[in-house]
């Protein structure tokens, strides 16, 4: 491991993504523009609305990290430039470090204008206060980053890729508790929203939403997440091998 | 001189039932231009991966500068030019080259001149700055030749690094790496044309999975008593059949 290998490949992923300013304008645009259609879309339960907007906050950067992830690291794989990497003194775990980083500082700019419009102009309060906030949009996104960086080893081709997120991510969507109450689920989904690490993104920013002090709940909610994204990194980093079977 | 490359009864199975390599052993010489010659499909890719340490072995070793294929110290002594483009795209040239110069293992400090002195022996200084989705095909394969002279290394393995090339670069570029060879560099390159193969110092003839031919271009067209490789080529595959 190598430190300025790892900051040169974080570097390296943000100056591809500045050359990409549609790409950038998407991140940073969509997720407030949602909040805002849903702000109308709840007008008449202004209450509802509240309670889902900080939730949401857990969820856009994790969805939106995890299919530019899966995609850029499977350009890599397919392009030649992960095969010239592999022959270079370069270890996998700066690779992967590189674009975990690089991605988290994508997130915490996206987090603090999400931030910013949901707490400014649409008036959600949180008791958690913004710091908080922020902190639980920045682990979600390091969250779709592992996730994205392990599911690109699973696809062959861009199609698959962005098949992954109805795959991968719309069952956690579905049972995460923002559409039900999880404990109102039928028990299966239950046990299923318990083991899956979106769940708990979700959790921590109901937490931040509902208790102006920092509660157990929210830091095991926040510390399971961060143990999934570190685990993914370690398999994803697995999935890329030195030397490959023929 | 010790050679830059062994190999010893490679055999090698691709997913598992289609025979990409059978039995292929080869001694290749340092300091030289060393031609994979071969239809595509011959398994030439598969060759160049075996040696650059991207393939693991199931049978057979590979030796380069003494050192097992793949194994940690050779990081530093080889570069691969993969058949793709093997750059970023959406980053300039100079961002390019930049970043693989820390990747293989160069102080910031150094960046600066060792991407003057690529871009200067690929003759692309007035590109540094564009966007290598921007550029033609040729200026993008130069482009990633040009991470492969990174840090001068002992062994280059470019697979079909003129493909497309018009006749003047590529007689440009094969310049190039009959100069780099004069310096000690030894670099194995691969390609399905066979007018390529006289500029070679070593030549080697793959088809099938199997070396048929391995000499000096002269040798072998004496040898086969023909005048271009080409006519070598098809007598020797005719002997087989």
């Amino acid at each position: 491991m190598s430190p300025a290998m790892t900051l040169a490949t974080a570097r390296r992923v943000m100056s591809q993504l500045r050359h990409d300013p549609r790409t950038l304008a998407l991140l940073f645009v969509i997720p407030p523009v949602l909040l805002t259609v849903l702000k109308y879309v709840f007008q008449g339960a202004p209450q509802q609305f509240s309670g889902i907007a900080p939730m949401l906050l857990g969820i856009f950067p994790m969805v939106m990290m995890f299919l530019i992830t899966s995609i850029a690291t499977l350009r890599e794989r397919t392009g030649g430039t992960l095969d010239r990497l592999m022959t270079m003194p370069v270890g996998k775990l700066d690779f992967i470090l590189g674009y975990a980083l690089a991605f988290s500082l994508v997130a915490c700019l996206q987090a603090v204008i999400t931030g910013t419009v949901m707490l400014g102009l649409l008036h959600v309060t949180v008791l958690g206060g913004t710091l908080p906030t922020l902190i639980g949009a920045v682990l979600a996104a390091l969250l779709g980053t592992a996730l994205g960086l392990f599911a690109s080893a699973f696809a062959r081709s861009e199609f698959q890729a962005v098949q992954f997120m109805p795959a991968f991510i719309f069952p956690q969507l579905l049972t995460c508790g923002l559409f039900a109450a999880r404990d109102a689920m039928a028990r299966p989904l239950q046990w299923f929203a318990d083991v899956m690490p979106l769940t708990y993104s979700v959790d921590a920013m109901k937490q931040v939403t509902l208790h102006p002090n920092w509660t157990a709940t929210h830091t095991k909610d926040l510390g399971i997440v961060v143990a999934y994204a570190v685990a993914a990194l370690i398999l994803g980093s697995v999935t890329i091998q030195r030397q490959e079977k023929g | 001189m010790e050679p830059a490359v062994k190999i010893n009864n490679v055999s090698v199975t691709l997913g598992g039932h289609v025979a990409a390599l059978k039995d292929v052993s080869l001694e290749l010489p340092a300091g030289k231009t060393i031609g994979f010659i071969g239809p595509s499909g011959a398994g030439k890719t598969t060759l160049i991966r075996s040696i650059v340490g991207r393939l693991k072995l199931e049978q057979g070793s590979i030796e380069v500068f003494g050192q097992p294929a793949g194994s940690a110290r050779l990081r530093r002594e080889l570069s691969y030019m993969t058949q793709e483009l093997s750059v970023y795209p959406d980053l300039t040239v100079q961002e390019n080259l930049r970043y693989f110069a820390i990747m293989t293992g160069h102080p910031q400090g150094q960046a600066a001149a060792i991407v003057h002195e690529v871009l200067e022996a690929v003759d692309m200084r007035d590109k540094a700055g564009s966007l290598v989705s921007n550029l033609s095909g040729g200026q993008k394969q130069r482009a990633s030749l040009a991470v492969a002279l990174i840090g001068s290394p002992r062994l280059m393995v470019l697979d079909e690094p003129t493909v497309g090339l018009d006749p003047v670069l590529r007689d440009r570029l094969w310049k190039l790496f009959n100069h780099l060879a004069s310096q000690g560099t030894s670099l194995i390159i691969s390609s399905h044309s066979m007018d390529e193969a006289s500029r070679c110092d070593d030549l080697v003839l793959i088809r099938g999975g199997e070396v048929i031919a391995h000499s000096s271009p002269e040798e072998l067209r004496r040898r086969t008593g023909t005048k271009t490789i080409e006519q070598s080529f098809l007598k020797l595959v005719g002997g087989r059949e």
